[in-house]
C-alpha cells in the first residue's frame, strides 16, 4: 500500500492549491484519500485519468488533484464526462459529484447517464445538504431534518441514491462511509475496473452545516453513527421490519454485464460501413 | 447537364455537411424544429466517419457533451433552436470562460418561449450576443443562403480553433429549410487543432502571451495535466481572486476578439458606393433585401445594401465608415429590431426599421415601399 506522504507528493498539486476550502471535520478529504489509493492500485498514470466535477464542496476536488480536472457546471458533471469518453475512449474518466450536485440539478443527468451504460465511474459525495451555500437541504436530507431553508423540518422525502442509479440501469453500484474509508477505496478500485457505468455512493459528514443544525454532535460522533448504523446487505436483510430504523446498506449493491455504450456504437459504426477507431 | 460537386441541398443539410468537411467528429444534440435535420443528417454520416452521434437527454446536456469532447481534442458541434438554445446558455457560457471551441449552430424560430415553432424569426439575434450571465465574448455568424450555411459553418470551426472561443451559426428558420442547388466549393481552408508549442511543464493553457497569441489547447490524456473551470482562472486555469489575475482572465478572453476584428467581421456591400439610402440586413431578409435594392434602382433611387455576414462582433466601425455620406439606413428584421438598436448607436439619426413578427417574411414590396417613403 502506498504511504501517505508518497501519495499526498505523487497525486497532489502542491503550490497555489492548498489550503483547501473544506472545512475542519469535513468528510470529502476522506473520500479524496480513498479516490487516491484506488487509482494507485489500478496501475493507471495520472495522464490516462480525466477527473470531472460539478459545483459545491465535493466540486472542489478536481483542483487539488493532478490529473487531467475539468471543473464544471452544477449538475452537469456527467454530460461533460460523456463527450470526453464518447470523444477519447482511452482516457479512464471518473466524475465527482454531491448529493445535490448529483440528484438534483443533475438529477436528468445522472438516470440518462446509468440508462446508456457507458464506460464512466461516478462518486456521489452525499452529506445530505448543500454544504457550500450554508446548509439547504438537499434531495437526501432525511424527512424532518432542519436545514437552513427547512427551518421547521423537511418535508420532503429523500432519495436513496443506490436504489435511484440502480433502477435508471447502473451496472454497478455500491456505498460506504468515511467511516468505512477502507472499503471505500476498494468499491473505488472495483468500480474503475468495471467497464460499464458506475456508481460508488459515499456517505460523508458534514458537521458544520448538517451536524450541526440537527444535533449530531461533531464529526467523530457522526462517524461513530455511520459505524453503527451501516450494514452488509445480508445483515440488513435480517433485520424485522420493527428493527429497522436509520440503518442502511454498505457494500457492493449492484454488480452486472450488459453491453457497454460505445460497444454497441462501434457495431453501429460497421452497420454504416465506417471504420472504427 | 449537372456540374461537378452540385447539390440540391436544404441549408440544415448544406450546415451538417460543412461541419463533417470542418472535421467535425463530435455531435452532441436534442431534437426540435427548426433545426432537426442537422441531427438527423449527421446521425446517419458521422457514424460512416467512424465520428461520434449522441442524442443527449436535453439541450443542457448536449452543450456540455460538445465541450467534453473539444477538450478531448475532437472539433464538436450542437444544433438546436430557440428554446433549446435558451437551455444552452449556460454552458455556453462555460465555454467562454473556459476558451474551449465548438461550434452552435441555432435555427430561429418565432419566440419567445414555445412561440412558433414552424415559424422563422430572427428573434435571437441579441441573445446570441448577451444570452450567457457576465461579460462575455462571443462570435456569431449570419448565412442567408444554402450555400453560406456550408461556407459559414467551416467558417465557424475555423475561427472557434483560432480564438479558442464557441462560435455561434445563427440561421432563421427559412435559410435552414430552403432548398437550393449549389455547387460545393473545393480546397477551403480548414483550420486545424494546433499542437502545442512547448514541453508539459512549461504549459500553462491559459497565458496571456504578449502580442495577444493564443495558446493551442491541448487534448486530456496527451501528457499535458491541467485543469479547467469556470471560475476565474490564472494562467495555470485555477481559480483566483486575485485582483489582478482576475483582470487578465476576462481581459484576455473580451480583447482576443475586440483585438482581431478585422479578421472576425466579414459583410457584403451591394451597390452601397454611391447609395444614398442603405439596407442594412441579414439572413433570409437580406434576400429580400437584395431584390428590394435592384427595383429601386430600376426606378432611380440610389439605394444599396450592406449585410452584415458576421453578426457579433457588430461591424460597428465598417458600417459608420461605410454610410458616412448616407441620408438614411433602413433595417428590415424579422423581430422588433434588435438590430436596428446597434444601427442606431453606429448611426444616430438615420436609421429607420421595418419589423415582422407575424411569422412571414419580409418582401421586397416592403422593403421598397419604405425606400419610397423616406425617398421622398
Amino acid at each position: 500500500m502506498i504511504q501517505t506522504s508518497e501519495a499526498i507528493y505523487k497525486y497532489l498539486r502542491p503550490d497555489k492549491k492548498f489550503p483547501h476550502v473544506w472545512c475542519p471535520g469535513c468528510g470529502a478529504g476522506i473520500v479524496m484519500g480513498a479516490l487516491v489509493r484506488a487509482i494507485e492500485r489500478t496501475g493507471l498514470t495520472k495522464d490516462e485519468i480525466v477527473l470531472v466535477s460539478g459545483i459545491g464542496c465535493s466540486g472542489r476536488m478536481s483542483t487539488y488533484l493532478d490529473f487531467n480536472t475539468l471543473h464544471t457546471t452544477h449538475g452537469r458533471a456527467l454530460s461533460f464526462a460523456t463527450g470526453i469518453k464518447l470523444a477519447k475512449p482511452e482516457l479512464t474518466v471518473i466524475v465527482i459529484m454531491g448529493d445535490g450536485d448529483a440528484t438534483a440539478i443533475g438529477g436528468n443527468h445522472l438516470i440518462h447517464t446509468c440508462r446508456r451504460n457507458i464506460d464512466i465511474n461516478a462518486i456521489i459525495i452525499n452529506n445530505n445538504i448543500y454544504g457550500m451555500t450554508g446548509g439547504q437541504y438537499s434531495p437526501t436530507t432525511p424527512t424532518n431534518n432542519k436545514a437552513s431553508t427547512a427551518q421547521y423540518g423537511n418535508i420532503e422525502k429523500p432519495f436513496d441514491i443506490c436504489k435511484l442509479v440502480e433502477a435508471c440501469g447502473a451496472t454497478y453500484v455500491a456505498r460506504s462511509t468515511t467511516y468505512h474509508a477502507k472499503m471505500l477505496d476498494s468499491l473505488i478500485e472495483h468500480s474503475i475496473g468495471k467497464h460499464g457505468f458506475s456508481v460508488v455512493e459515499a456517505m460523508a459528514q458534514c458537521p458544520v452545516q448538517y451536524g450541526r443544525r440537527n444535533k449530531l454532535g461533531g464529526p467523530v460522533d457522526m462517524l461513530q453513527w455511520y459505524k453503527e448504523n451501516a450494514l452488509s446487505t445480508a445483515a440488513y436483510e435480517k433485520l424485522t421490519p420493527e428493527e429497522i430504523d436509520e440503518q442502511f446498506t454498505v457494500g457492493v449493491i449492484v454488480d452486472k454485464e450488459e453491453p457497454e455504450y460505445l460497444d454497441r456504437y462501434r457495431n453501429n459504426i460497421q452497420k454504416a460501413g465506417g471504420n472504427v477507431p | 447537364m449537372k456540374k461537378r460537386n452540385e447539390m440540391l441541398l436544404q441549408g440544415n443539410e448544406a450546415c451538417a455537411m460543412g461541419a463533417l468537411a470542418a472535421g467535425m467528429r463530435f455531435f452532441g444534440g436534442y431534437p426540435i424544429t427548426p433545426s432537426t435535420e442537422i441531427a438527423e443528417f449527421l446521425s446517419v454520416e458521422l457514424p460512416k466517419v467512424g465520428g461520434i452521434f449522441i442524442q443527449m437527454e436535453d439541450e443542457i446536456a448536449s452543450m456540455a457533451s460538445i465541450i467534453g469532447a473539444s477538450l478531448a481534442g475532437v472539433k464538436s458541434m450542437t444544433a438546436t433552436s430557440g428554446p433549446g438554445f435558451s437551455l444552452m446558455q449556460e454552458n455556453i457560457g462555460y465555454a467562454s470562460m473556459a476558451e474551449i471551441p465548438c461550434v452552435v449552430v441555432n435555427v430561429m424560430r418565432g419566440g419567445p418561449s414555445t412561440g412558433m415553432p414552424t415559424r422563422p424569426s430572427q428573434g435571437d439575434v441579441m441573445q446570441s450576443r448577451w444570452g450567457t450571465h457576465g461579460d462575455h465574448p462571443i462570435i456569431v455568424l449570419c448565412p442567408q443562403s444554402v450555400l453560406e450555411c456550408y461556407t459559414l459553418t467551416i467558417r465557424a470551426f475555423n475561427l472557434a480553433e483560432k480564438y479558442r472561443t464557441p462560435v455561434i451559426v445563427l440561421m432563421d428558420g427559412i435559410v435552414g429549410h430552403m432548398w437550393e442547388n449549389i455547387q460545393i466549393p473545393e480546397n477551403i481552408k480548414i483550420i486545424d487543432k494546433q499542437e502545442p508549442t512547448v514541453p508539459p511543464e512549461w504549459y500553462k493553457p491559459y497565458e496571456d502571451l504578449p502580442g495577444g497569441e493564443i495558446v493551442p489547447l491541448v487534448p486530456f490524456g496527451e501528457g499535458y495535466r491541467y485543469h479547467v473551470t469556470g471560475m476565474v482562472h490564472d494562467s495555470q486555469g485555477f481559480p483566483t481572486l486575485v485582483k489582478d489575475e482576475v483582470e487578465q482572465c476576462l481581459n484576455k478572453i473580451i480583447y482576443k476578439i475586440k483585438n482581431n476584428l478585422h479578421d472576425i467581421i466579414e459583410i457584403e456591400e451591394y451597390l452601397s458606393k454611391d447609395a444614398e439610402i442603405c439596407i442594412i440586413a441579414y439572413g433570409s431578409v437580406a434576400r429580400s433585401a437584395k431584390e428590394a435594392v435592384e427595383m429601386a434602382r430600376s426606378e432611380g433611387f440610389k439605394v444599396g445594401l450592406i449585410r452584415p455576414i458576421t453578426l457579433w462582433p457588430f461591424p460597428r466601425f465598417h458600417l459608420e465608415r461605410i454610410s458616412r455620406k448616407m441620408k438614411t439606413l433602413i433595417v428590415p428584421e424579422m423581430n422588433y429590431g434588435q438590430i436596428y438598436g446597434e444601427v442606431l448607436k453606429s448611426c444616430p439619426r438615420k436609421a429607420v426599421k421595418i419589423t415582422r413578427v407575424d411569422g412571414e417574411l419580409i418582401t421586397p414590396d416592403e422593403i421598397m415601399k419604405k425606400i419610397e417613403e423616406v425617398a421622398l
